[in-house]
């Protein structure tokens, strides 16, 4: 049986792994790679670089980041964040990424996942959705890292770019990030029920139960989390037992 | 020994490279490992691997577009019959014929069909992350237990035409292909690159195959 899968998340800015809590008042916890190493260790069934510091000029920083992790993690690795066009998604491809998300630059050029998903293949395209709820079961899209709003639907959205090719939805509800409520479960079940493509789900997890509800409410394929990792408060492998006693399929 | 990894703009190059690396590495690196498109290189390698990530007619078209590349694999692995890996679309074009983005013929180096997998059930398209699979007895999955969990990424798989071929099936939620093999030739569908060290054991055993 395929396994749910968990995905320690690692918010990097020049070089450095941070977590905002709501996107604001960054604090530093380590570097990169050896965090990947442990995570890697751990179990992690996956691996997610968010470059936040892309819209500057530091990219290099990421590359040698990615290259080092994919020399030492033999997992799967994606890494987002300022990527604009199928010249970033090479280079990324290149230095040890397996799969790329794409978030303002699918939401301004659509075109871009189709002609991505067509020249590296679907299930190296994520795109990562940023959503934020706007009436009752009604969530827009904001792109620039949360910081512009669209009036773009989130669940007509995700349901685009899957016919486009994409291969996976990495879905961050921005009411929920950083705030430790759980997911939002309502916006989850939306696209999972919608879209036949794997579905990541994103902001806002606290407890081991909000995992288990991702998967149950919310029909995600996968759950990603970062500062409830970074900071120890759960090991991978206190999610993976607690999901396993509760008869979900983790890789253990 | 030589072991060759196909550079033909695959996309996750590095990633093989890397992981036959480490294993190399810690079997004292009983291989020289050199990524390459050139025939002359080919033709002097002791093993081969070819890795593949993307639709399967751009993966095929690329491998013919490299001058006398694929002359040399066939030279090198039907002729001198020397171990070969193909890793997923590595995997695929071993294949007849594939449907993927219309018809489109693969190398034919064992009988059968490359199929989109059925959306049934609760089953997302592309099937991917960690799947466990059901192997036969065989040397390739020497110290791998039932059931153990590889990482899957694919939305097509190969359906061969005869059961002898599949040597390893995952359920998805059908029976599907996970790994073949025909004489000297080996292919996965799983990525042992991004299987933890269960795909280094894979790697390992495939480093220690004598096929003759």
């Amino acid at each position: 049986m395929l396994k749910k899968r968990i995905i320690p998340c690692l918010d990097v800015d020049q070089g450095r792994v941070v977590k905002g809590v709501n996107f604001v008042d960054l604090v530093d916890a380590g570097d990169p790679v050896e965090q990947a190493k442990i995570y890697n260790a751990e179990g992690a069934d996956e691996l997610c670089f968010l470059d936040i510091t892309a819209s500057s000029d530091d990219r290099e920083t990421l590359f040698e980041v990615v290259k080092k992790t994919a020399e030492n993690c033999f997992i799967p690795l994606t890494v987002g964040g300022g990527v604009r066009s199928l010249d970033d998604i090479s280079r990324l491809l290149h230095y040890g990424a397996d799969k790329v998300s794409i978030n303002t630059a699918a939401v301004e050029n659509i075109d871009l996942v189709a002609k991505a998903s067509k020249k590296y293949g679907s299930s190296t395209i994520v795109i990562a959705v940023d959503a934020k709820k706007t009436g009752d079961h009604k969530w827009s899209i904001f792109t620039h890292g949360g910081r512009k709003q669209t009036e773009i639907d989130a669940v007509k959205y995700c349901e685009e770019v899957a016919n486009l090719g994409a291969g996976e939805i990495l879905l961050t509800s921005m009411d929920r990030d950083g705030t430790k409520m759980g997911f939002d479960n309502d916006l989850l079940s939306n696209v999972t029920s919608t879209v036949d493509i794997p579905v990541i789900a994103s902001g806002g997890v606290g407890t081991l139960e909000h995992f288990l509800d991702g998967v149950i409410v919310g029909g995600a394929n996968a759950l990603l989390a970062a500062s409830i990792f970074h900071f120890g408060e759960y090991s991978i492998n206190d999610v993976k037992r607690y999901l396993a006693e509760q008869n979900i399929a983790v890789r253990i | 020994m030589n072991l060759v990894i196909i550079n033909y703009g695959s996309g996750n190059l590095h990633s093989v490279h890397k992981a036959f690396e480490a294993v190399n590495n810690e079997l004292s690196k009983p291989f020289e490992i050199i990524v390459t498109n050139k025939s002359s290189d080919i033709e002097k390698a002791d093993k081969i691997v070819l890795p593949g990530v993307g639709a399967f007619q751009d993966c095929k078209n690329a491998i013919l577009r490299t001058n006398g590349l694929y002359e040399s694999l066939e030279k090198m692995v039907i002729e001198e019959k020397k171990p070969f890996m193909g890793i997923c679309v590595g995997m695929q074009l071993l294949a007849e014929k594939s449907y993927e983005f219309g018809e489109c013929e693969g190398f034919g180096w064992i009988p059968g069909e490359v199929i989109k997998l059925d959306a049934l059930d609760d089953c997302k398209i592309p099937h991917m992350g960690w799947n466990e699979i059901i192997s036969q007895k065989h040397v390739l999955f020497n110290d791998i237990l039932q059931g153990t969990d590889f990482y899957f990424v694919h939305s097509y798989y190969f359906k061969t035409k005869t059961a002898d071929h599949c040597i390893a099936t995952t359920n998805y939620p059908n029976s599907i292909t996970a790994a073949v093999c025909k004489e000297n030739i080996f292919g996965t569908q799983f990525h042992p690159e991004k299987s933890h060290k269960n795909g280094k054991k894979i790697i390992d055993n495939f480093l220690k195959w004598e096929t003759v």
